[in-house]
């Protein structure tokens, strides 16, 4: 399989500009003939199907939560990231682009990066003009504060809640297009397959959550914007709900799967506090502005930190980064964590925990400047541990937040299968081996307002509508597959619940592929992973029937697809002999302990294709071309 | 801790539904509510019961998908706080524990404590937003907005769409769900244009939806995760008012 990324020819600055005018039109009176689903509200799904609805096309859109408002982009809380240049300190286009290739090691593809910035200032525009509440200066301008990785300030944010706003913004259009009849939604609905027809996406099969009928969708092509998969690891600052299974299904039909162990481990978390403990939570990056980070310097302490004297403290990010200090990027603040806690000297209970000090700021601006900068992740951290911030450090430690890896998608985000578009944290595109802070809205919506809208309208152009019906065999056959898997599951009456599965599950990829892999670690989860998934299949016990409201079979099938995905995670792991971002393999390393980077070797994106469950998938490398940055050894210090 | 739980359970939709008591033995006080009832679930999974079905996804209080009146509470009471972020530290060894679903006519009952608030996202569809579409915005920092006002908007914006304040209301108002969208964005100058639509069609849509009136109890603003003010009430009412004067004068052209 040859992988053509479409990239456009031309000097950087010009490829997006010159694509679109390449890219074929449908005219407005076309429009109207095609179809589009689009599976997922979040940044990237809901700004796709009001954008693609605004267009004229007829748009079927799908998400499992009971409404499109709840999708997880919502729990976003520190900012978006776009080259305005606002506050006059040196941004432009060609520096976001630049730290989003260097944030993400040098593993990300130029052209799609720097069209990510290009269009990150629209983004901002659209949002204003939604009407999404963006914090102001008292002049009446826009605010912005600075994030990880970046030394300029460019983030702009909705106080604490920056993704709920931008989030609100996109479904209040997708509503609005909804009230007009253009976009018809199906909530408490998910999509369990992709059916193709000749080679090409023309439809998904889907569980309505509340009868359990099973029910095909057909149209001329399908988006898929439905998030990541950090929900493998059972623990993650993933909502409950968020799953692999659409991009999943989509690999299985031949779409390959780009990077899968490229996940990203957040430094800012509430530590675990027992094992009944059901999902992590995520404090904003944001605080790293004005907190500091430390442990004591001596292993072992277990004074309280008021009585650790200045002196005994190790401010071990300001000490090993001095010139980026607490605001490192996200995968060497979390190494960093791990490290001082491996040595002995982490904090809390568990020693699994580092302090993230406001005293500093405190006495600077004042408790009420900090209160109205972060008021609400305060609150939120209080309501959890029963502590308060304003007195005590916060206690924080690394959690798995976001997956970089996704579908391989072309310059115009279009996967392997003819198509099939993928959005947002679902796709591979944008983010390399790490994504930066407030990066994530960025692309989701970049993906959904303004790049989607221009190359979907090529596919059709050159296709034409051939929208197939669902009485098509192709829809019944995979139907009928469902059916039959569906009551394979439900029949088994096992002894062991859904969820023991899935945190055992998440305890073998959190020790053998999570923050430091190795390919002892590797080996075993390759070898585990299967075990366990046969087990699942012998012993796994499902209350209820398929043909109603059954929250324990939808997660069933859930972790049944994550069983599967694991091992390939792990194999996408093994074989990346190098270190590179959120990907640190232990022999990998540099004296200092950095991650260390083969680009002689391993300078591509590993897009595997699926060969059935239990074999060994076939991998496909995308050479990455650096014409415009220099390779170079990522330093913060 | 050990707990005495009674739980409202609804096979479905036409069903007629119950109480059922449960045990929920050693509770541990760092427990989020939900995890108090995803560890009594497990237990029914064991033991081959259904388990207890209730809505929730994000768990860090911002999604709005979770609900549960608690002791005769929507979100069990505890100042600015979602179900999925009480803590089984605010209770004590021995209570007893009577969880609901949200009651409203509008919002019926799917499934134990799962109600159908589709109702919501049909009044958001008849008006709640700007009609803007994508491209050809003007820059960001074209119009200065004053800070107060972006504030007083984000107030209001902050609204989760949980429904807590209808199932809190005697009369099952949605007045402090929709005067939060429409107090949002007529704050901006952006949802200043549409505000007359807005609001007479948002609270058309309301009361077709069988949502009740407002009798100005301020039940809603004492549960409401998010705390938001009644004030963007009594805002509404007059935004109201004024439209029903203005309305009459109309171009040729017609409108909405």
């Amino acid at each position: 399989m040859i992988l053509d990324a479409k990239i456009p020819s031309g000097p950087i600055e010009q490829k997006w500009e010159n694509h679109k005018f390449n890219l074929k039109l449908v005219n407005p009176a076309n429009k109207r003939k095609f179809s589009v689903i689009v599976v997922g509200t979040g940044l990237a799904g809901g700004s796709a199907a009001s954008s693609l609805a605004e267009l004229g096309y007829n748009v079927t859109a799908f998400c499992f939560q009971d409404s499109p408002r709840r999708a997880h982009s919502i729990a976003a809380q520190g900012g978006i990231n776009a080259a305005k240049n606002y506050q006059n300190d040196g941004d432009s286009v060609y520096r976001l682009f630049y730290d989003t290739i260097k944030g993400g090691d040098f593993r990300a593809r130029e052209a799609n990066v720097y069209r990510l910035a290009e269009v990150s200032t629209n983004i901002i525009d659209q949002c204003v003009a939604q009407g999404v509440p963006f914090a102001r200066e008292y002049g009446g301008q826009l605010a912005n504060r600075s994030f990880g990785g970046a030394q300029v300030s460019r983030t702009f944010y909705a106080r604490g809640q920056t993704g709920q706003q931008l989030l609100l913004g996109a479904y209040q259009s997708l509503a609005r297009q909804i009230g007009l009849g253009n976009v018809t939604m199906y909530p408490r609905t998910e999509m369990l397959d992709l059916v193709l027809v000749d080679g090409h996406a023309k439809g998904i099969v889907v569980r309505d959550l509340v009868t359990g009928q099973i029910i095909s969708h057909s149209a001329d092509a399908v988006v898929l914007a439905t998030g990541g998969y950090g929900n493998v690891f059972f623990l993650s600052t993933n909502a409950k709900g968020c799953n692999v299974t659409a991009t999943y299904r989509a690999y299985k039909r031949g779409a390959l799967f780009a990077n899968p162990c490229f996940t990203q481990i957040h430094p800012t978390c509430i530590p675990v506090s027992g094992d009944y403990q059901s999902k992590l939570t995520l404090m904003s990056e944001s605080l790293r502005n004005d907190g500091r980070v430390w442990v004591p310097k001596q292993k072992g302490d277990k004074r309280t930190p008021d009585q650790i004297l200045e002196s005994e403290r190790d401010y071990y990010l300001e000490r090993k980064y001095p010139s980026y200090g607490n605001l490192a990027p996200r995968d060497i603040s979390s190494r960093a964590a791990k490290e001082v806690c491996d040595e002995g000297r982490g904090v809390g209970e568990t020693g699994l925990g580092v302090y993230l000090d406001f005293a500093d700021a405190i006495n600077r601006v004042g408790e009420k400047v900090v209160a109205e900068r972060y008021g609400n992740l305060f609150d939120m951290y209080e309501r959890i541990t029963g502590e308060n911030p304003y007195k005590l450090p916060m206690r924080i430690f690394p959690a798995v937040h976001y997956t970089m890896g996704g579908l391989w998608v072309d310059y115009n985000l279009e996967s392997t299968i003819p198509g099939l578009f993928v959005l947002g944290e679902a796709n591979f595109s944008d983010h390399g081996a790490n994504r930066l802070g407030a990066s994530a809205l960025m692309q989701g919506l970049a993906d959904g307002y303004f790049i989607i809208p221009y190359t979907i309208g090529d596919y059709f152009a050159r296709t034409g509508a051939k929208k197939p019906s669902t009485d098509h065999a192709e829809f019944k056959k995979v139907e009928s597959e469902i059916n039959d898997k569906t009551n394979r599951m439900l029949g088994i009456k096992g002894k062991r619940t859904v969820d023991s599965f899935h945190r055992e599950l998440g305890k073998i990829m959190w020790d053998n592929c999570g923050m430091a892999r190795n390919e002892a670690s590797l080996k075993k989860g390759i070898a585990r992973i299967p075990e366990l998934r046969d087990e699942f299949w012998k012993n796994v016990n499902i209350p209820g029937s398929g043909g109603e409201l059954n929250q324990t079979l939808e997660r069933a099938g859930r972790v049944a697809d994550f069983l599967e995905f694991a091992e390939l995670m792990c194999h996408d792991a093994l074989t990346r002999n190098e270190s590179c971002g959120g990907h640190f393999r232990t022999e990998y390393q540099t004296e200092d302990g950095e991650a260390k980077r083969d680009d002689a070797n391993y300078c591509y994106g590993s897009c595997w294709e699926y060969k059935g469950v239990g074999q060994s998938p076939v991998m496909h490398k995308e050479p990455l071309a650096f014409e415009n940055v220099h390779l170079t050894q990522r330093s913060y210090k | 801790m050990n707990l005495t739980l009674y739980v409202w359970r609804q096979k479905n939709r036409s069903d007629n539904g119950r109480m059922v008591k449960y045990d929920a033995a050693n509770v541990s006080s760092d427990m989020s509510f939900l995890e108090m009832l995803d560890v009594v679930n497990e237990q029914l999974e064991a033991k081959g019961e259904d388990p207890i079905a209730f809505d929730h996804d994000c768990r860090e209080g911002i999604c709005g998908m979770c609900s549960l009146v608690i002791n005769g509470l929507p979100h069990g009471g505890q100042k600015g706080t979602t179900t999925c972020q009480l803590h089984m530290r605010h209770f004590e060894d021995g209570d007893t524990i009577y969880i609901e679903p949200w009651r409203a006519r509008a919002f019926p009952v799917l499934k134990d404590l799962i109600v159908d608030r589709d109702a919501f996202d049909r009044i958001m569809q008849a008006g709640g937003f700007v009609s803007v579409n994508a491209g050809g915005a003007p820059d960001g920092n074209a119009v200065p907005i004053p800070k107060d006002s972006a504030e007083l908007a984000m107030d209001a914006a902050s609204c989760i769409g949980c429904g807590a304040c209808v199932a809190s209301c005697k009369n099952a108002s949605a007045m402090l769900f929709v005067a939060a969208k429409v107090g949002h964005l007529a704050n901006l100058p952006q949802g200043e244009v549409e505000m007359d639509t807005r609001v007479r069609n948002m609270v058309a849509q309301m009361q077709e939806e069988g949502f009740g009136g407002c009798t100005n109890q301020y039940e809603c603003e004492a549960v409401c995760p998010k705390e938001i003010s009644a004030n963007f009430i009594g805002w509404m009412n007059r935004s109201y008012l004024k439209t029903t004067v203005r309305t009459p004068y109309q171009s040729k052209a017609g409108g909405e």
